[in-house]
């Protein structure tokens, strides 16, 4: 009995390796159909995938790899935050010192902080260009709505983790940027001011006491942006990011054309049935899902698909190393901004916040409350309603819909460019209201400036084109297009025209020394 | 009292989930409620708005002193002294004192010498706040105090 005991346990022992390998890699070498699938069935983090995915889905013009960019960059964005996080002081008095120290003293500090900048900034285009891309294919009609409010959400967390993040180093940057967003958060008083209601109700000075703690920025506020930063904003982004991806799989995919070629069609015609590959064995098997479609997808041939392992995972880690890769350049050629210590006494003239929001600091530049807060509300709204809006059957997955779409969607950026324009050049050689009638209401000052009569005019033809077209799906990519064009407009407008005192100039060689 | 053939309208055991359903459902909402209402400060962590700037004799009539701490211009004329705040209404930047008035390097608002508005988004004047006297004969600015634009002291 004794014996026998001993020996099993020496037979465990020597088997250990390899029973070690057997319950860590469950299923085999992923070399047959079957394997490979239970590569990606069997594993927590692997099985968001589908086993078998579409060829269609991995070519490059399906998605530009955009959604997959921003997941990585949030991975590396998480990984050089922690780091950061080590040296780091949410302190009024320690902040800019120890990001200082993060810079020359740490030990590849300087390196790890340029990436962080560089990946926060990089996250904030490839978001903005995987919403274009969706939209522009048309993959948030039904059953994608959901996933494209989603999709809206975790945009505005994307932005809000950038903002929150530009306080930190507590330079004059950071501090005047702060300073203004968080006037922008007190801005509806300047309409409850108007109105003569803002003793009773002040929802601007809620907010903006809320966001700082404080009536300044200063320690309450630094403290609060940490804390949002740090915690707050990414668990609610890695929530949000979950439920996104578990979405895609529910909906079916990857939205693509119905009439989609198949190698299996364009090669066979002869023997369209499947055959098994040789090293299949025998016993059949199925991974099955329920998901939507308006066709039952079995007894497909199943050459339209290739395993998700290794295909889909090879092209997600290229896409991973190519970012990567991107991110380390930028982090070695360019180092991220630190002014000098915030002053609160002084602004930095211009004071500009992180490009992305120059935008809107354009249209703040107009009034704080609608370019500040109910035009990018709007925008929002207006964003996150549109497969609600637009209802109508379209194949998903084909840019601009078809010919048509191409053209509305050339006419609507040039409509949007002249008319952003104008926007822009009229006050600057004209002035505004105020110039022209100094005692004119503040109401009228605040509904009717450059940035309102802008998205009036957008709304407008974009109902033009939906009586022309008569399509929902038209007007939809003309509105779409307008905004995009006169956010681009603007921002460059923010970002390279504007100088000391909101002034215009036409390079930065003109602006007046001071 | 109800049976089988007669059922109440609501029946006793659904009107109870539905009661205990809504109660916890307030209950989740009312202790979220009670713990945002910690990141609403009731006490600001500030020091006071109001403080003292020295003596009238500090500010001759026709001198104009910024006093940086609080952000206010203190203007002396022969009718008194007053102060300005420097912080645009628009979206608090600081203003700079330019011969036509104030300029706000933030989004170019333009304000008049009396703080006036002139140009540019900013809704509404530059506020004017109350300077009054100590009882050590100082001058005492306090900025939660705001007077009419074109208000000076005189002791």
């Amino acid at each position: 009995m004794s014996s026998s005991g001993f020996e099993a346990f020496r037979e465990n022992i020597r088997n250990l390796p390899r029973n070690l390998k057997g319950s860590l890699i469950r299923h085999g070498p992923p070399l047959s159909g079957r394997s490979r699938s239970q590569a990606v069935f069997s594993n927590l983090f692997l099985h968001v995938h589908s086993t078998r995915v579409h060829t269609r889905t991995l070519r490059f013009s399906a998605t530009m790899a955009m959604g997959m960019a921003s997941l990585a960059l949030f991975i590396i964005l998480s990984a050089t935050g922690i780091l950061l996080m080590v040296y780091y002081k949410p302190s009024v008095d320690l902040a800019y010192d120890s990001i200082k120290d993060i810079h020359y003293v740490v030990p590849t500090g300087r390196f790890i902080r340029n990436i962080h900048r560089w990946a926060a900034h990089l996250m904030v285009v490839t978001v903005f260009l995987h919403i274009c891309r969706v939209f522009y294919t048309a993959s948030y009609k039904a059953p994608r709505e959901f996933n494209w409010l989603l999709g809206m959400g975790l945009f505005i967390l994307t932005l809000a983790l950038s903002f929150s993040g530009y306080l930190l180093p507590w330079d004059q940057l950071a501090y005047w940027a702060i300073t203004i967003g968080s006037f922008i958060a007190a801005s509806p008083t300047e309409f409850t001011d108007a109105l003569g209601i803002t003793s009773w109700f002040d929802p601007g000075g809620f907010s903006r006491q809320l966001l700082l703690g404080a009536s300044e920025v200063g320690q309450e506020a630094l403290l609060r942006f940490y804390i949002l930063h740090c915690i707050v904003l990414p668990l609610a982004l890695c929530a949000m990011l979950g439920v996104h991806f578990w979405r895609i799989r529910k909906d079916g995919g990857l939205g693509r054309p119905d009439d989609t070629p198949t190698t299996a069609a364009k090669g066979a015609g002869s023997d369209p049935t499947p055959r098994a590959p040789a090293d299949a064995p025998r016993k059949s098997y199925g991974l099955m899902c329920v998901v939507r479609d308006r066709k039952p997808a079995t007894n497909q041939n199943p050459d339209e698909t290739v395993s998700s392992w290794p295909t889909l995972l090879r092209a997600e880690l290229l896409v991973f190393m190519a970012v990567m890769l991107f991110c380390v350049i930028l982090g070695l050629a360019f180092d991220a901004p630190l002014k000098e210590l915030a002053n609160p006494d002084v602004p930095e003239n211009p004071a500009k916040a992180p490009w992305y929001f120059l935008g809107v600091q354009e249209m703040v530049s107009y009034s704080g409350f609608m370019g500040g807060i109910i035009i990018p509300m709007i925008v929002l709204l207006g964003l996150g309603l549109i497969p609600y809006l637009d209802r109508e059957r379209e194949q998903a997955g084909i840019y601009f819909s078809g010919a048509r779409g191409k053209v509305v969607a050339l006419k609507s950026a040039v409509f949007a460019a002249i008319t952003a324009f104008l926007a822009v050049a009229v006050p600057v050689k004209y002035g505004w209201i105020r110039e022209w009638f100094p005692s004119v209401h503040q109401l009228v000052v605040i509904f009717v400036n450059p940035a309102t009569l802008l998205t009036a005019l957008y709304a407008l033809w974009s109902i033009y084109v939906l009586k022309r077209a008569r399509s929902t799906r038209m007007a939809a990519i003309a509105l779409f297009t307008c905004f995009l064009v006169g956010f681009t407009i603007m921002t460059i407008v923010g970002t390279y025209l504007r100088g000391p005192n909101w002034d215009f100039y036409w390079s930065q060689a003109d602006w007046p020394m001071h | 009292m109800s049976n089988r053939l007669e059922p109440e309208p609501v029946a006793r055991r659904d009107f109870l989930n539905l009661a205990g359903i809504w109660a916890s459902g307030l209950a989740v909402f009312g202790s979220l409620i009670g713990m945002a209402r910690l990141t609403k400060p009731s006490v600001l962590p500030e020091e006071g708005k109001s403080i003292r700037i020295g003596h009238a004799a500090e500010y001759p009539p026709g001198s104009e002193t910024v006093i940086p701490k609080q952000k206010v211009l203190i203007v002396s004329r022969e009718e008194g002294i007053a102060a300005i705040s420097l912080v645009c209404t628009h979206l608090g930047c600081i203003v700079k004192r330019v011969e036509a008035g104030f300029d706000c390097p933030c989004h170019g608002s333009k304000f008049g010498p009396a703080g006036e508005l002139l140009a540019g988004p900013a809704p509404r004047p530059l506020r004017w706040f109350e300077v009054s006297l100590a009882v050590d004969d100082r001058l005492i600015v306090d900025a939660e105090r705001e007077v009419p634009p074109g208000t000076f002291f005189s002791a």
